[in-house]
């Protein structure tokens, strides 16, 4: 048996605590469930830290190379002595740090929820909710083959449909549980097509074989997927392109990122566990456990760039112009997604070249302390304000000091100033960008800039903008849970750019020269602070300026607040065409063709038993003689016709 | 013709057995129909000893079924006039015509 | 001709006739009466046949039980002296030719039907072995049956009660 055999309990703790509060919590546990999720999830994050302790500091490195270990291998379904599907847990540097980042979010979020949700009527199903995506979340980044993936896979997303739609009495929340749903599906019929191809051709389901089967140049695997040919790619460009399409759906890639800005119609805590660290990362995650595979296919590698590129310039964009609060963290969480997506695209598998790898889960990791930051804090402006709109809110840092100070914090790190944390990992992305593609490059550069700029709109907007006295001076700033969970995780935000990431968690599992670059470093950061520069000027304090800057971008401004118009071009697609086209003749065929003919079966029927039921006169005298004539009729029938 | 076949015997119980069924087809008083069933039973009953006198004559087998049926028959005529008589009280009538709201 | 041929005939028409009678008379008392001799007549036919034990069980129950069952509840139901009402006419047409077209079929079946000799033996009923056999648990024994029978009597007895029986109204609420 593996030493790691109790990782096993890191997904399994959670999915306990569901069961009971899903089971028991409404009736009989109520409000004392949100310690029963706290202390599970505290003891799966204590696991998770433990697990990466050993991993990283005691017997992960082999050789200096960090191993994958089985830590747990239990065949489920046998199909024929070769082919079989696991359930299994796969620990490997990425896995390891996802663990500790999901649950150490989740235990956040748990803690927070205790104060931003105290009160709710379905208190005990909320906290049962979230343990269930905790779980799934947990099960799909240890998932040690394919087959168990697209099983959490589908899990996260039956879970977030649950927790988005949690205030189902809202029709927009029912909506963009709805969206979500068919959106990620819609993806995830691509992720399944995509994982039976490869799966078809190495013949393999489990990571570890199907990785090094269809790496190795020269064995049989290898070759066929790539000799297989369809509409002009190779079977391997196929797979990895449709597995792509699933991760993309999940992690709100352009243009499929429709979903993603709907989500927040959830509880504000349940779009920081989405955002940081669960659902949209999946995506990501997918494609950097499948990376050794996508780095042999430069096809893929170069959509998975300019889709993660795109995505981030167009979510910066569309964030500047966003007025809720909520929207324009969803947006800038695209755009950091599309970040470490074109960071995956550009690097390269081994070694130096493998920086992309290394910077893409490094901003993960920063950007889940971050973003989850910012979304409690926008949860604890509020709770506290009761509006989203940022037009209403203004002048809370004197009311609101511990969430101003993190806000401001967090708003720092993903701008990408040192020494906090999204610096760091802004850096290794901007190299790996740098010595790939200049025009990557470029677009991340402003990219960061824009983000610069439209955090620090967002947190002038919030906290400065003008003075607010509210009357009500015994406001509170948010229960003790709210607090904590902020100070918490502006401490993490603050120094997680220090953990060694870089020499964890790389491409090949050898570790990499931290190297930072100072030189390197001062154009982006010069960009960030032109971008704070701006903001400040614009927004610091309430004048015309802003508006100025609008009217003169016109239609450019009016079209990024539509977003684009892409969630209308949506619309048009599925109501004109679809509908129009497919779903009216569909539904006229349903309605006279098939509905006709049961229709009509039934009014036959009908007919012929209204024309006979008059045999059925009571009269047991006619009973007696049908029945005799009947008999009459056989014995005739079997002694003259059928010579018995 | 000094002998008596077995089927000049079962002509005779033939015949009785369709007399029994004519009253129990056109008969409407149940005690009349309840009569006529009495008749089709005694017609069976005479099949089964001519059936064991001319074809058996070292059994006793069709003797006990005859014995039985009797004895049956009496146990149906008894519960069959219990049910008239509950009829004659709902309905007062035994006229199965009048007793027709078993149908559709 | 020998006597018992004649016995024969006049004992099946008899029957016959009575029992035409039994399923025609207008009257129900008159139809109980000729039920009555074609009861006696079928005993009498069992007389002739040799089984004495059967034909005397036949008087007992049916002519001694049965019929003067049915006679009761005649008194118990009915008006005696009025006519029962005709027929349908259309029922009886109907019956009439299926009987007619079932009593041809089946004597036709049975008029062909060679029935094999069975081997000399004397057609003796001792009523001694009527009840040895009847109480017999060997292999040819009724006991069985007997004692089936005598838990339909029982139970036939206890339905005609409770069918029969009148049931209390109940306080407070009608049936």
């Amino acid at each position: 048996m593996s030493p790691y055999f109790f990782v096993m309990l890191v997904p399994l703790l959670p999915l306990v605590s569901f069961c009971i509060l899903g089971l028991f919590g409404r009736k009989y546990i109520k409000t004392t469930s949100g310690t029963l999720g706290v202390i599970s999830l505290f003891i799966s994050a204590l696991l998770s830290l433990y697990t990466a302790y050993r991993y990283f500091f005691i017997d992960g490195k082999v050789n200096g190379i960090y191993q994958h270990i089985i830590a747990l291998k239990y065949t489920w379904l046998q199909f024929s002595p070769r082919v079989s599907i696991d359930m299994g847990i796969l620990l490997d540097p990425i896995s390891v740090m996802m663990i500790v980042i999901v649950s150490f979010i989740s235990l956040m979020v748990h803690i927070f929820s205790l104060g931003y949700m105290k009160g709710e009527e379905r208190f005990a199903i909320y906290y049962a909710f979230l343990s269930l995506f905790t779980f799934s979340m947990l099960g799909l980044v240890l998932s040690s083959n394919i087959f168990q993936i697209y099983i959490f896979w589908e899990l996260v997303g039956i879970s977030s449909f649950l927790l988005i739609g949690f205030y189902f009495e809202n029709p927009s929340a029912v909506t963009a549980s709805n969206k979500a749903f068919i959106v990620t599906r819609f993806a995830d019929f691509g992720f399944l097509i995509g994982i039976l191809i490869l799966a078809f051709y190495s013949g393999t389901l489990d990571f570890g074989t199907l990785i090094e089967r269809l790496t190795t140049a020269g064995s049989s695997q290898y070759i066929d997927i790539h000799s297989a040919t369809f509409l002009g790619a190779s079977m391997l460009t196929w797979g990895l392109g449709l597995v792509f399409i699933g991760g993309a759906g999940k992690s709100a890639m352009f243009p499929l990122h429709i979903w993603l800005p709907d989500a927040m119609e959830g509880p504000t805590p349940v779009s920081a566990l989405i955002h940081a660290a669960t659902m949209v990362v999946a995506g990501v995650f997918l494609v950097a456990r499948l990376f050794p595979v996508f780095s042999i296919d430069l096809t893929v590698l170069q959509i998975v760039t300019w889709v993660g590129a795109f995505s981030a310039l167009f979510a910066a964009v569309v964030a500047c112009t966003q007025t809720d609060i909520k929207r324009v963290l969803a947006f800038s969480t695209m755009s950091q997604i599309g970040f470490m997506m074109f960071s995956l695209g550009v690097s390269k598998y081994g070694g130096e070249s493998g920086l992309g790898y290394t910077g893409s889960m490094f901003h993960l990791f920063t950007h889940a302390f971050f973003k989850s930051l910012l979304f409690l804090g926008a949860g604890a402006v509020i709770h506290f304000a009761h509006t989203n709109d940022i037009r209403d809110l203004g002048g809370l840092r004197k009311l609101m000091p511990v969430t101003h100070l993190s806000f401001l914090i967090a708003c720092l790190a993903i701008a990408g100033i040192p020494p906090f944390s999204g610096f760091f990992s802004k850096e290794d992305i901007l190299m790996a960008a740098y010595h790939s593609d200049k025009i990557i490059y470029a677009i991340a550069v402003l990219t960061s800039a824009l983000t610069a700029f439209y955090m620090f709109r967002l947190y002038y907007s919030v906290f400065w903008k003008r003075d607010i006295h509210l009357h009500d001076k015994n406001h509170e700033e948010g229960t003790l849970s709210m607090r904590l969970t902020l100070v918490i995780l502006a401490v993490c935000t603050a120094f997680a750019g220090f953990v060694p990431v870089s020499s964890w968690i790389t491409s090949d599992g050898a570790p990499l020269e931290s190297h930072i670059d100072i030189v390197f470093s001062v154009f982006p950061v010069l960009m960030a602070l032109t971008g704070i520069g701006l903001a400040t000027y614009l927004y610091k304090t309430e004048n015309r300026r802003p508006q100025i800057i609008t009217s003169a971008f016109g239609s450019l401004y009016r079209a990024a607040y539509r977003k684009f118009y892409i969630d209308e071009l949506y619309l048009f697609i599925t109501r004109k065409i679809i509908f129009n086209g497919i779903g009216r003749p569909a539904a006229w065929f349903d309605k006279n063709i098939v509905d006709g003919f049961m229709n009509g079966l039934a009014t036959t029927t009908a007919k012929i038993s209204g024309l006979i039921k008059g045999l059925q006169s009571g009269k047991v005298q006619n009973y007696a003689l049908y029945f005799f004539g009947g008999i009459i009729a056989l014995a005739v029938l079997f002694i003259y016709v059928l010579n018995y | 013709m000094n002998e008596i076949s077995i089927t000049q015997i079962l002509f005779v119980s033939t015949a009785l057995f369709f007399i029994g069924m004519y009253g129990l087809f056109t008969r409407r008083n149940m005690i009349t129909m309840l009569m006529a069933i009495e008749i089709i039973l005694n017609s069976v009953n005479i099949n089964f000893v001519a059936f064991n006198k001319y074809l058996y004559p070292g059994k006793l087998d069709g003797v006990f079924f005859t014995i039985f049926i009797i004895t049956i028959a009496a146990a149906e005529a008894a519960m069959a006039i219990a049910i008239i008589i509950n009829l004659y009280r709902s309905h007062h009538s035994i006229d199965v015509e009048d007793a027709e709201e078993m149908k559709y | 001709m020998h006597a018992s041929v004649i016995i024969f005939y006049i004992l099946s028409a008899f029957i016959l006739g009575a029992a035409l009678l039994a399923v025609t008379a207008r009257k129900i008392f008159r139809s109980a009466i000729f039920l009555l001799f074609t009861l006696i007549g079928t005993a009498a036919l069992f007389f002739w046949m040799g089984v004495e034990f059967v034909a005397a069980v036949q008087i007992i129950i049916y002519v001694g039980g049965i019929v003067v069952l049915i006679i009761f509840s005649i008194f118990l139901t009915q008006k005696s002296g009025e006519e029962m009402p005709k027929p349908l006419r259309n029922r009886s047409l109907f019956s009439v030719l299926a009987l007619l077209f079932g009593f041809a079929f089946t004597y036709h079946l049975i008029y062909k039907y060679r029935f094999e000799q069975p081997a000399p033996h004397v057609f003796n009923v001792k009523v001694s072995d009527i009840g040895t056999q009847m109480l017999s648990t060997t292999e040819h024994g009724f006991v069985l049956p007997f004692e089936v029978v005598s838990i339909l009597l029982l139970a036939s007895m206890i339905g005609c009660i409770v069918i029969a029986m009148k049931i209390k109204p109940m306080e407070g609420n009608e049936i």
